[in-house]
């Protein structure tokens, strides 16, 4: 009763040159671990290339203050990315980190500045941005709104909440509790990389690890067939919208570190753009179901890389604009060109 | 029908090779065709069909050593464009009709007509009209105003050949096109397929069904593995030796299996008027342990609503559900898994297979919660179930690694078996079981559904194919039009037949002996 697939038994017509189904089936597997490959490390070579590049064009580029600059700069971009990778995962878009940074901040600095209260800071930036995700997770999740235009309504609204809670004023804390975040590091690596590289393996370990992050990815491949497998659809759904609030209320408290204020008019514009391109450039489908978490950290840092090299080399602002667009364009086509030709018979 | 005076082929192709990383799907096939033929190829999926097919299509280049003849002469086809200006048209089981507009707009997709000119307006009266001849020809009972989305799958169909007539293509590729027919809609479009031929249009027809090759076929071309395999003649034409040329072995016995006398164990799942407001208005019935009942009917007269029903994947508006004699609220697919009752849906890519995660993943995903500690995966013991699973139900797969996107239908199939039996249920609901599956593998499940009820298993088969039904089934219900029409077998003592179905399903007695 078993292997049907066994060919070249009959008396028909006998045929040469068959690939035996096994071997094709190996040959299959390890095309598909050079495409998960390429998909995961595919952009490190640009990431690569560039640090190269700008090391013989600028000079101090290697410099241990300039790369200490850079993974710093790019820290906060990482831990919003992560979030916002949990959430292209399941085929959805989060549009609303930036201004969900700028409400937890400013929500921060007014609780840093009640006497007595101060160490209630970090706590009240995470809460506030976990609060805005479950607000946006409710709505998608629950009421089956699309996730693009429910963030696209939060990115507004959130600003305007932001503001409302600062009076429309920066609100300034020069004894921050939490400053040290911002400024100080241990053993020699500054805070903010140090949260940043967490936040990455602690996404990591949920996404490759556990339970959850399989229904993550199950639920992105596949949400009907999640379904009837029993997934909780709607629970994990919740789930990361509640993580990339929650990562953007951590952004948060690295920004306002770093800052020692928070506003609600400037704080955190156009931060969830930077975010979607991290992910995209690390390779995470936009459809949902495919993807990782470290090519998202390799996308984060071409970014920072490419941001501060172009200031090293003393491009002029506006010329960094198109070059980072046409960069993140490019990067992507290549890597579209690179993936053709994967077939499936 | 190739007589020595016959015309020459219409097309042949000669030594198509393709190979795409890894893969050699087609490997030196030849194919002839002549107008006013019915040409059928079969193979079991994988076998290199549908590739051979996007070859001629355009949508794949061959490797450099074959070539194409169309009317005795050498031609390219390197795009849909050239295929089509050859007359090649494809008809895809997913059909390719904009719903939203209408008949007339989707027969001249494409070749819209333009009022003075490239850059006039549409001529919507002009397309109208210019299909009516087409439409009429072909028997369809809808107007050209009419929007595709509001016709039947059938009719949608007759659209998309209307389009191929219309566009003047010669040779007309069907891909398993009776998969979502009835068996009277079947039957109408066999007539249709025979009044082209008589039109002197070449038909490559592709289907897993016997008895369609059969009924339709002037010559059967066979793959196997990406290899030509042979072709027969209508005169030659048995099931022994087209079973054998696709598999390679014989395969005696196929649907029958050991009736034991009928000794049903006592209730596992008892459904009391269950309604879902739409399709569903009351059904009820038993099932016992170790028992397989099968559920027929047409396409539309709401089985598988009935088991998406049972199984919470759809509200209902009434009814009781009794899994072990425990009535349960059932209000989800978790709930009723949880409840051990599991359903293998009609439509695995779709609706059951995680196309880009492993073979790993998709078994063990219903399982993972349960076998995990504080959330964490113990990948430990899901490589070892995804072994067994692969081993207990030879599924062919290199590793558990692989995803499951590149396996066939059949493979696939078993995948998503398997990912149900690890929960241990004690009600199975199988929709469609060997839908676009190969003979080898709908061999194999068969077996694996006696061995299942033989385990005390209680097992609910849907199937639109009469012979599996009645093959594998101990009693079976039939319904009609939302409601159980009848029961036949079992403690009836009615033989089941395959008359008596359809006798059942439509409500009287069939014009003609049908053949599923």
């Amino acid at each position: 009763m078993s292997n049907s697939l066994k060919p070249q038994e009959a008396g028909t017509t006998p045929v040469e040159g068959t690939t035996n189904p096994v071997q094709r089936q190996a040959n299959i597997l390890r095309h598909e671990r050079m495409q998960a490959l390429m998909r995961t490390a595919g952009m490190l070579p640009i990431l690569i290339l560039l640090c190269i590049g700008f090391g013989i064009t600028t000079g101090n580029f290697f410099s241990l203050q300039n790369l200490s600059i850079v993974t710093q700069q790019a820290s906060i971009n990482v831990v919003l990315a992560a979030g916002m990778t949990f959430v292209i995962l399941t085929g959805g878009i989060d549009l609303s980190v930036g201004s969900v940074l700028s409400a937890a901040a400013v929500a921060a600095l007014l609780a840093s500045n009640i006497p007595g209260f101060g160490g209630l800071a970090v706590p009240v930036a995470l809460a506030v941005g976990a609060g805005f995700g479950l607000i946006n997770g409710a709505l998608i999740s629950l009421l089956r709104l699309p996730p693009f235009i429910v963030t696209l309504g939060s990115l507004t609204a959130v600003r305007g909440i932001a503001r409302l809670m600062g009076h429309d004023t920066t609100i300034f804390n020069p004894q921050l509790s939490f400053a040290f975040i911002g400024n100080e590091s241990l053993f020699g690596i500054p805070w903010l990389v140090i949260i940043a590289i967490a936040v990455v393996a602690i996404s990591w370990f949920i996404l490759r690890r556990t339970v959850l992050g399989l229904r993550i990815y199950s639920v992105g491949g596949n949400p009907e067939a999640a379904r009837l497998s029993g997934i909780r659809v709607w629970g994990i759904e919740m789930f990361v919208y509640v993580i990339s609030g929650f990562l953007a209320g951590l952004g948060a408290v690295m920004s306002a570190a770093r800052l020692y204020a928070a506003n609600g008019l400037q704080m955190g514009q156009s931060y969830e753009l930077d975010a979607i391109a991290a992910v995209i450039l690390g390779g995470t489908s936009f459809v949902g179901g495919v993807g990782s978490i470290i090519g998202t950290l390799v996308g984060a840092l071409i970014i920072a890389v490419l941001t501060n090299g172009l200031v090293l080399l003393g491009v002029s602002d506006v010329w960094q604009y198109i070059i980072k667009g046409l960069v993140i364009i490019g990067a992507v086509t290549l890597d579209r060109f690179r993936q053709r030709g994967s077939a499936r018979t | 029908m190739p007589m020595p005076e016959s015309p020459p082929p219409i097309l042949a192709m000669r030594g198509i090779s393709k190979t795409f990383p890894g893969v050699r799907a087609l490997d030196n096939v030849s194919l002839t065709v002549y107008p006013g033929e019915v040409h059928s190829l079969m193979g079991e999926n994988g076998a290199g069909k549908s590739t051979l097919m996007k070859v001629l299509s355009g949508a794949y280049q061959a490797d450099p050593g074959g070539e194409i003849l169309v009317d005795g002469k050498v031609t390219s086809i390197d795009g849909p464009l050239a295929a089509k200006a050859i007359g090649v048209a494809v008809i895809y089981q997913e059909l390719s009709l904009a719903p939203n507009l209408s008949v007339a707009e989707n027969i001249h997709a494409g070749r819209e007509l333009r009022k003075g000119g490239r850059f006039g307006l549409v001529d919507r009266a002009g397309m109208e009209r210019g299909c009516e001849d087409v439409l009429k020809r072909l028997g369809a009972s809808f107007r050209p105003q009419t929007l595709v989305g509001d016709l039947s799958i059938a009719e949608q169909q007759l659209v998309e050949i209307a389009r191929a007539v219309h566009a003047n293509a010669r040779i007309l590729v069907m891909d398993e096109p009776t998969t979502p027919l009835s068996s009277r809609e079947t039957d109408r479009l066999f007539e249709l397929i025979r009044t082209l031929r008589a039109e002197g249009l070449a038909i490559i027809y592709i289907s897993h069904r016997m008895a369609e090759i059969y009924e339709l076929s002037d010559r059967v071309s066979v793959l196997r593995d990406g290899a030509y395999v042979g072709t027969l003649d209508r005169a030659d034409l048995s099931a022994e030796s087209l079973v054998k040329m696709m598999v390679g072995r014989d395969i005696s016995g196929f649907y029958k299996k050991q009736h034991a006398a009928y000794d049903p164990g006592k209730v596992v799942l008892s459904v009391r008027d269950v309604a879902d407001g739409r399709r569903v208005k009351g059904c009820s019935l038993e099932l016992h342990a170790g028992e397989v009942l099968g559920i027929a009917g047409l396409v539309g007269a709401g089985r598988t609503e009935l088991a998406r029903l049972i199984f919470g994947a759809e509200p209902r508006i009434r009814g009781d559900i009794t899994v072990d004699g425990k009535t349960l609220a059932m209000r989800s697919p978790r709930d009723a898994i949880n409840a051990g009752v599991v359903y293998l849906t009609e439509d695995r890519k779709r609706q059951g297979l995680f196309l880009d995660m492993s073979v790993r993943d998709n078994i063990n995903v219903a399982v993972c919660g349960r076998d995990a500690r504080i959330g964490v995966l113990d990948l430990a013991r899901g490589a070892v179930r995804a072994r067994d699973a692969i081993s207990a139900l030879s599924i062919r797969v290199a590793s558990a690694k692989v995803n499951a996107g590149s396996l066939s239908g059949g493979n696939q199939q078993k995948v998503l078996l398997s990912r149900l039996l690890e929960t241990k249920p004690r009600v199975l609901i199988l929709d469609e079981p060997t839908r676009g599956v190969d003979i080898g593998a709908k061999s194999e499940i068969y077996r694996i559904i006696n061995e299942l009820a033989r385990s005390g298993v209680g097992i609910i088969v849907i199937s639109s194919e009469l012979p599996e039904v009645i093959g594998v089934a101990d009693r079976v219900l039939v319904m009609r039009e939302g409601e159980l029409a009848g029961q036949l077998g079992g403690h009836t003592r009615t033989p089941i037949t395959q008359e008596a179905i359809i006798e059942l399903a439509t409500g009287s007695r069939p014009p003609v002996d049908q053949a599923a």
